[in-house]
C-alpha cells in the first residue's frame, strides 16, 4: 500500500463515476468472466458503453433491483465475476434479501455498487438518500463494505474488487469530489490509511468518503489551535482494521468518527464495537444523527446534518473534555 | 364526476403544463419528461373526475391520487397549486432547502399528496392498501394510481395488480403512463414489456388503452372504469414523454437542464399553446 496525499481541498475535474466505468471496462476487456448488470441507471454512471461493447455480459435488468440481485447470484454460480449497480438506496433496501440469501448465504460473490452515497443524493431527496445502506451490508456475515473518498481511491478499489470473494458493497459519489489522493495511490481492502500522525496526538479522527476531506480540514484548524490529532482514512468499514483502531485509541486516548451515514449503525458504531471489546475509549460521533434524508443542495445538507470540519473540531474538543 | 367540458379541460391541461414548467424552471433542472406527459390526465382527474377539498386535503371522503412514479411531483404541484391547495408561487421552491415541494411526492410535506413515493413500484402497493381501507370504512370513493411503463419492470407492480384483482378492488383505477421511455432510454430496449395492456388484462384488470393526450378519451375511459364493478381497472395511456416542453418533447429526456434561453423559449411556447386553446371555439 503506497499513497500520495494531495489534500489541498481542491475539487477534481474528473467525475468519480468514470473511475468505476473506466476500470470496469478495462476489467471486462481483460477478463471474459466479468459481468455487469444495471437497473436502468447506467446513464447515471456512464456504463452504457459497457452494455454497448459487451451486450452478452453487460446488460440492463430494468428497474427491478431484487430480480437483478438474484440474477447476479445465479451468474456467480457459473463462475462469473459479477458487478451490479443501482443508486445506493435501491442497491441495498430493494434487493437486500436477494443479496443476503441468494448470494451471501449461498456462498456466491456479488459486487454491489451503490451510487449517490448519503447526502450526495442531494436533489433526488430523502427517498433517494442512502444513510443506512452500509449498515445493511455490514450486518451480512463476511461482507465487504467500502466508502471511498475520491476518484483515484475508487479506481484502485474497483480493480481490487474483481478479485475479492464474497458479497461486497461499495457506496460512492457520482460527481467530481475534493481530491485527496494522487494518481496511482494503492490501497488494501481492510487496511486503514493514516494520513496524519505525531507522538503528540491527543485524539484520532477516523473518517472516510465525503468526510475525509472535512477531517483533513479539521486537522488543520485544530493544529492552528495547537491541538494535534491523528487522521485515519477508514475506507473499509467491514472488515474493520481493528488493529489500527486499537492502536489509535491506546496512543491518543480519544476517538472521533465522521461518516456520511446514520451514526447509529455505520462506521462510528463499528469502531465503538471494536473499542468496547479491545480498549474502551471516549468517542464522539459525527454523522447523520438518526434522521431521514431530505431534498436540497449538497452544501445545505452538509450543514443541516452537521457534516462539516467545524463539527469534527467541536467533537474533538468535546471528547477531549471526557478523557 | 362532472359532465365533460372538453374545452375547459384542454385549457386546464395547458395551464398545468405551463405551471409544471414554471415549477421546474424555479430550480432550473429536473424531471420534465415524465411530469409534462401527465398534464392531460391531471386535468381530467382534477377538473372533472375527482372529489377533493383544497381547504381540507385529508377529507376522508376524497378520492385519492397516488403518483407511484414519484418523480412526476412537479405536475402534481402545478395541479394542486392551480386548484387552490396552496398559493401557486409556493411551489416555485422546488428542491430548495426546507421546501414543501421535493422532487418526489411526499405525503408529509405537500397538501394534496396522499402517499409518499420515490422508490418505484411501492406506490402501487400502498394505493391498494388505501383502497382496502376505504372499503372497510364503507366509502364510495376511488383510488387513482399512476405507474410508469419503466416502473412496471418492478415485480412489486404486478404483485399489487395480482392482489387488487384477487381482492376485487373495484375502487381502484391504475393508469400506466405508456410513454415508451425510462431513464436509460426506450423501454423496448431496456426490458421489453411486450403488450402491457394485455398483461394487465391477464392479471384480471378491466383494461382500456387510450391516447393519453386526448382529454375526452381519458374522461370516457375513467367513466367506464368507475362504472365497472367487481374488478380493478387499468387504463394504459399512450403518451409522449416531455409533451409540451420544447426542449424535451423530441428527445424524451428523463431529466433536463436546459439553458435559460431554452427555458424562455419553452415557457413562451407553453403560454402560446394556452392562448391557442383558449381561443379554440368548441
Ligand atoms: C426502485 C427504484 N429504482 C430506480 C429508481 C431511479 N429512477 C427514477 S425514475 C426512473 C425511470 C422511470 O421510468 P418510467 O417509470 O417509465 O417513468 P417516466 O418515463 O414516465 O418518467 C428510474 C430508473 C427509482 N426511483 N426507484
Amino acid at each position: 500500500m503506497s499513497i500520495e496525499l494531495i489534500g489541498r481541498h481542491e475539487k477534481d475535474s474528473r467525475a468519480c463515476r468514470d473511475a468505476v466505468a473506466g476500470n470496469l471496462e478495462k476489467l471486462m476487456d481483460s477478463d471474459p468472466t466479468v459481468c455487469y448488470i444495471d437497473c436502468d441507471l447506467a446513464g447515471c454512471i456512464n456504463t452504457k458503453k459497457l452494455i454497448a461493447k459487451y451486450p452478452d455480459r453487460a446488460f440492463e435488468a430494468g428497474i427491478a433491483e431484487a430480480n437483478a440481485a438474484g440474477i447476479a447470484a445465479g451468474l456467480a454460480a457459473t463462475g462469473k465475476k459479477v458487478f451490479m449497480h443501482s443508486f445506493g438506496t435501491f442497491a441495498s433496501r430493494r434487493c437486500y434479501d436477494q443479496i443476503y440469501m441468494s448470494a451471501a448465504y449461498a456462498g456466491l460473490s456479488v459486487r454491489v455498487l451503490g451510487s449517490d452515497a448519503g447526502v450526495t443524493a442531494a436533489y433526488n431527496g430523502g427517498t433517494h438518500m442512502p444513510l443506512e445502506d452500509a449498515a445493511m451490508y455490514m450486518s451480512i456475515p463476511g461482507a465487504t463494505v467500502l466508502d471511498p473518498a475520491d476518484f483515484d481511491q475508487l479506481a484502485a478499489l474497483t480493480n481490487a474488487l474483481a478479485e475479492r470473494e464474497g458479497v461486497s458493497y461499495t457506496r460512492f459519489i457520482r460527481k467530481g469530489v475534493i481530491r485527496v489522493y494522487g494518481e496511482g495511490s494503492e490501497f488494501e481492502i481492510g487496511k486503514g490509511v493514516v494520513l496524519h500522525e505525531s507522538d503528540k496526538d491527543v485524539c484520532a479522527v477516523i473518517a472516510s468518503g465525503l468526510m475525509l476531506d472535512e477531517a483533513l480540514k479539521a486537522w488543520e484548524a485544530l493544529a492552528a489551535e495547537g491541538i494535534a490529532v491523528r487522521v485515519i482514512d477508514m475506507f473499509t468499514w467491514k472488515p474493520l482494521d481493528e488493529d489500527l483502531v486499537e492502536k489509535a485509541a491506546r496512543e491518543t486516548g480519544a476517538i472521533v468518527t465522521a461518516e456520511n451515514h446514520n451514526v447509529t449503525c455505520g462506521l462510528g458504531s463499528a469502531v465503538a464495537n471494536c473499542l468496547a471489546r479491545k480498549c474502551p475509549t471516549p468517542q464522539e460521533f459525527v454523522g447523520v444523527q438518526d434522521r431521514f434524508g431530505q431534498v436540497g443542495p449538497q452544501d445545505f445538507l452538509m450543514d443541516e446534518y452537521g457534516l462539516r470540519a467545524a463539527n469534527i473540531v467541536a467533537a474533538v474538543k468535546k471528547v477531549l473534555g471526557r478523557k | 364526476m362532472k359532465a365533460l367540458n372538453e374545452r375547459d379541460l384542454k385549457i386546464l391541461a395547458a395551464e398545468i403544463r405551463l405551471e409544471t414548467l414554471k415549477v421546474i424552471h424555479s430550480l432550473g433542472f429536473g424531471h420534465v419528461g415524465g411530469s409534462m406527459d401527465l398534464a392531460d390526465l391531471m386535468a381530467v382527474l382534477y377538473g372533472a373526475v375527482m372529489r377533493y377539498d383544497p381547504k381540507n386535503p385529508r377529507w376522508e371522503d376524497r378520492d385519492w391520487l397516488v403518483l407511484s412514479k414519484g418523480h412526476s411531483g412537479p405536475v402534481a404541484y402545478a395541479t394542486f397549486g392551480l386548484m387552490g391547495f396552496y398559493p401557486m408561487e409556493e411551489a416555485y421552491t422546488l428542491n430548495k432547502p426546507h421546501t414543501r415541494f421535493p422532487s418526489h411526492t411526499d405525503r408529509q410535506l405537500t397538501p394534496g399528496v396522499d402517499l409518499t413515493t420515490g422508490s418505484l413500484g411501492q406506490g402501487v402497493s400502498s394505493a391498494m392498501g388505501a383502497a382496502v381501507g376505504n372499503k372497510i370504512d364503507g366509502r364510495d370513493n376511488h383510488v387513482f394510481v399512476v405507474v410508469g411503463d419503466g416502473e412496471a419492470d418492478e415485480g412489486q407492480v404486478w404483485e399489487a395488480l395480482h392482489f387488487a384483482s384477487a381482492k376485487k378492488l373495484d375502487n381502484v383505477v391504475v393508469f400506466i403512463d405508456n410513454n415508451g421511455y425510462q431513464l436509460d432510454g426506450p423501454t423496448s430496449a431496456i426490458l421489453d414489456h411486450g403488450d402491457l395492456a394485455g398483461k394487465a388484462a391477464a392479471f384480471g384488470l378491466y383494461t382500456q388503452q387510450v391516447d393519453g393526450h386526448d382529454v375526452a378519451a381519458i374522461y370516457h375511459a375513467i367513466e367506464n372504469a368507475c362504472a365497472h364493478k367487481g374488478a380493478p381497472s387499468c387504463i394504459v395511456l399512450n403518451t409522449c414523454k416531455g409533451k409540451g416542453a420544447t426542449f424535451a418533447e423530441s428527445s424524451h429526456a428523463h431529466s433536463s437542464q436546459p439553458t435559460e434561453e431554452q427555458w424562455q423559449e419553452a415557457l413562451a411556447a407553453s403560454e402560446k399553446a394556452l392562448e391557442a386553446v383558449k381561443k379554440e371555439a368548441m
